[in-house]
């Protein structure tokens, strides 16, 4: 509190370094569009006007790896296309958290046989499970909520252990 | 059975020796893989029958007489009927002509016959797997082909499931 | 080496194959293997493609020369899943296949089965399920609309469809609880009865309706540069269209009024006055105007469905067939013999296939289904519109350019789900 106090009015906030990347991280999250089935269309319906996401943020669906942070696995994951996902994963720029949105990306759902992986989880590490099937617009802004709320946990060890 | 059936049920059990048969409404008749061609050129350009909506197979196993059944959906535009035709076919190397001479959208049909069941189409041109990665063993939709079930999760027996469950790290 | 029964195995990012030029040898041109033209591959993850689907592109300069669809990202095995579950589980199974018409799944399949095991259903169940049909119609054409007018780039259109969308997934909810996968229309009728308070929501709806659609009319149809975009382009005839099998709005848009609600009604369309709307153009712009005209008529169903719904119960008495209401358990005993029948091992359907098909917003789906004397059927084969429809990518596409592709995909409205099931 020191700083302030000499400086007094003049617009200066002391926060620690944690604290300051953990906001910033959080209040621009970019997701990846990684819509597969019908939790894409849930997720699109969270972007639209009536439950709008880009309040917090993330208004930018960027459909390249390259300039996304978060990646919303959204809908059933088939053997086929699992080799895509985890290439797709590798391609983000650290740091990257996962969001394994619906009952299908988080444990097969409804599907239990040979043509999908039996939760995405067996192909990237997954931070937040949002359950549904699918998943009201609220139920992924609660699961994008409770992963803010996770980023902002996160210190400096974090940050530099190889994940 | 509808009359406007009866000219082509008598042209195809006489000409071609097939057997008809009615469900329900629907008409369906019987044809031995040789003359499949055959019955689809007639169907198309003497009575009509633009149009095929699908083409799909069922598996009988354990039955083995006959083990497959090849089924043709064909729907005829211009008098607006449906007709259904059904192949047969036995277990050991299937293989039937195709018929993406005459109806061209039957390319993909066939090629999800062979992905699925393994029956072969002579003269297709594209024969490889459409739904399944190309490297996959085995036909899926047979009978013998198991369903790939994973052990459902509960509170008992979570620790074992756990265990054998691949995570990914990193 | 991927083997069905080893389900643990873990696929690795080393195993997918990059544009294998082996493997599609033989489709693409001469050109491409001198080197001559670039083979592109739009992946399965693309903004554009409407879900996982990939296309292999010969591309001279920026004009297609061949595009080569590649299916089966998001195979889900439901029909094999389906033969492992009794009639009425297999039913939740339908939601999942065309995942934006939901209700037109549910119904496609409880006409199959009612055909296969001969069962009726009250008119009032008729009634309903035609008004719910057609309001996924709606819902449906209104999300097509959104994400094709978003790929040519005009953004504001996709918001203004999501909220009306909004409106009709809340009637959804109002009735059954769910937003998307209801499975409310059940073999005999439907599950309940709809509350008091769906009328209103259904007059409200239709009452706000048609000057939206107006709204984006306003938006689409006399811009310049959306007619640029999509006229002459993805051009396709009628009688190629007949070869090929397609059916909804892309042969409609070719001239042949052909809607299976009124070749082979169901479920009473034959009661209620509707025109097919058609269009020469044989483009996108053409699909557009009847897709836009297929929302309008759409209303008019629901009105007059709406005004003469008759009074009656909702479901099929036959108890063989159709659970008892849970107040009749207490004081009779067939009612609890059927309940349990139906609930551990579920109704048996005789030997035969039935095919049903109904008009579903992209084209004639249908389900043929097997019995065989059990409670598990036999075999379901889905006949999904999308299967047929994306089979004339390279027709469609060849001459233009890859920004045409984005605007062709979304014309031919297809959903990888119905596609790959």
């Amino acid at each position: 509190m020191g700083v302030e106090q000499k400086l007094g009015n003049m617009g200066v906030v002391t926060l620690n370094l944690e604290q300051t990347v953990n906001w910033a991280r959080t209040n621009s999250m970019w997701p990846m569009l990684f819509g597969l089935a019908c939790c894409a269309i849930e997720m699109m319906a969270a972007q639209a006007s009536n439950y709008d996401v880009s309040r917090f943020g993330m208004e930018l669906m960027r459909a390249s790896p390259r300039q996304s942070d978060l990646m919303i696995v959204a809908g059933r994951v088939s053997r086929k296309m699992a080799p895509v996902l985890r290439r797709l994963y590798d391609q983000m720029p650290d740091p990257k958290w996962v969001l394994s949105m619906g009952d299908c990306a988080s444990c097969t759902g409804v599907f239990n046989n040979y043509a999908l992986v039996q939760g995405v989880d067996e192909v990237v590490p997954v931070d937040v499970y949002v359950a549904g099937c699918p998943p009201r617009p609220e139920a992924l802004i609660h699961g994008i909520i409770t992963l803010h709320e996770k980023v902002r946990g996160e210190g400096l060890k974090t940050w530099t252990a190889t994940r | 059975m509808n009359e406007s059936f009866e000219p082509v049920v008598n042209a195809l059990t006489q000409r071609l020796g097939a057997e008809a048969s009615e469900f329900r409404g629907e008409v369906t008749l019987m044809i031995a893989p040789e003359k499949i061609v055959d019955a689809c050129r007639i169907l198309r350009d003497e009575f009509g029958f633009e149009m095929l909506i699908a083409a799909t197979g069922v598996d009988y196993w354990p039955e083995t007489k006959p083990r497959f059944n090849v089924i043709y959906l064909i729907y005829s535009f211009t008098h607006n009927l449906n007709l259904n035709l059904h192949v047969p076919l036995d277990g050991n190397a299937p293989h039937l002509p195709t018929v993406e001479g005459i109806y061209p959208n039957a390319n993909w049909y066939e090629r999800e016959m062979w992905d699925m069941f393994g029956l072969r189409f002579d003269g297709h041109s594209d024969l490889r797997r459409i739904l399944m990665p190309a490297d996959w063993e085995g036909h899926p939709l047979r009978k013998d082909y198991p369903l790939g079930y994973e052990e459902v999760q509960f509170s008992f027996n979570y620790k074992e499931v756990d265990s054998k469950k691949p995570y990914a790290k990193d | 080496m991927n083997n069905g029964s080893d389900v643990n195995s873990i696929v690795h990012a080393a195993d997918f194959n990059d544009v294998n030029v082996e493997e599609f040898k033989h489709l693409v041109s001469e050109r491409a293997l001198k080197g001559e033209t670039m083979l592109l591959n739009m992946g399965p993850q693309h903004p554009s493609t409407h879900g996982v689907l990939r296309l292999l592109l010969e591309l001279d300069g920026e004009t297609v020369v061949n595009c080569i669809p590649d299916i089966g990202f998001l195979h889900t095995g439901i029909e094999k899943n389906m033969e492992y579950k009794n009639y009425t589980k297999a039913e939740v199974m339908t939601d999942r296949l065309d995942y934006l018409n939901n209700m037109g799944n549910n119904l496609s399949y409880c006409l199959a089965v009612e055909k296969l095991i001969d069962l009726d259903v009250p008119l009032r169940a008729q009634a309903l399920r035609v008004i719910l049909a057609e309001l996924q119609r709606i819902a449906s054409h209104l999300i097509w609309l959104g994400t094709s007018a978003l790929d040519l780039a005009a953004m504001s259109v996709f918001l203004y469809t999501m909220r009306e969308r909004e409106m009709i997934l809340d009637i959804f909810e109002l009735i059954s609880g769910a937003r998307m996968m209801t499975t409310y229309i059940r073999p005999g009728g439907l599950w309940r009865d709809v509350p008091v308070e769906f009328e209103s929501a259904v007059r409200k709806f239709l009452d706000v309706m048609p000057r939206r659609i107006d709204e984006y009319e306003t938006l689409l149809t006399n811009n310049d540069l959306f007619i640029d975009r999509t006229k002459n382009i993805g051009v396709i005839c009628a009688d190629d269209c007949m070869r090929w099998g397609i059916t909804g709005p892309v042969i409609r848009a070719s001239g042949k009024p052909y809607d299976v609600r009124k070749a082979r009604p169901y479920s009473g369309y034959e009661q209620y006055d509707f025109v097919i709307p058609t269009d020469e153009g044989c483009d996108i712009y053409g699909r557009y105007r009847v897709r836009v005209a297929e929302m309008r008529e759409s209303l008019k169903i629901i009105q007059q469905a709406l005004s003469r719904l008759p009074y009656g119960p909702v479901r099929s008495n036959n108890r063989k067939f159709v659970p008892p209401p849970r107040s009749e358990l207490g004081t009779s005993m067939e009612a609890v013999i059927h309940h349990f029948k139906l609930w551990t091992e579920g109704f048996s359907a005789p030997k035969g296939g039935v095919y049903v098909g109904t008009e579903s917003p992209r084209g004639e789906q249908g389900f043929y289904i097997e019995g065989n004397d059990g409670p598990y059927p036999q075999r379901v084969f889905y006949r999904g519109p999308s299967f047929a429809n994306l089979q004339i990518m390279p027709l469609l596409s060849r001459g233009h350019f890859v920004a045409d592709l984005v605007g062709i995909i979304g014309s031919i409205d297809i959903v990888l789900g119905d596609c790959d099931r």
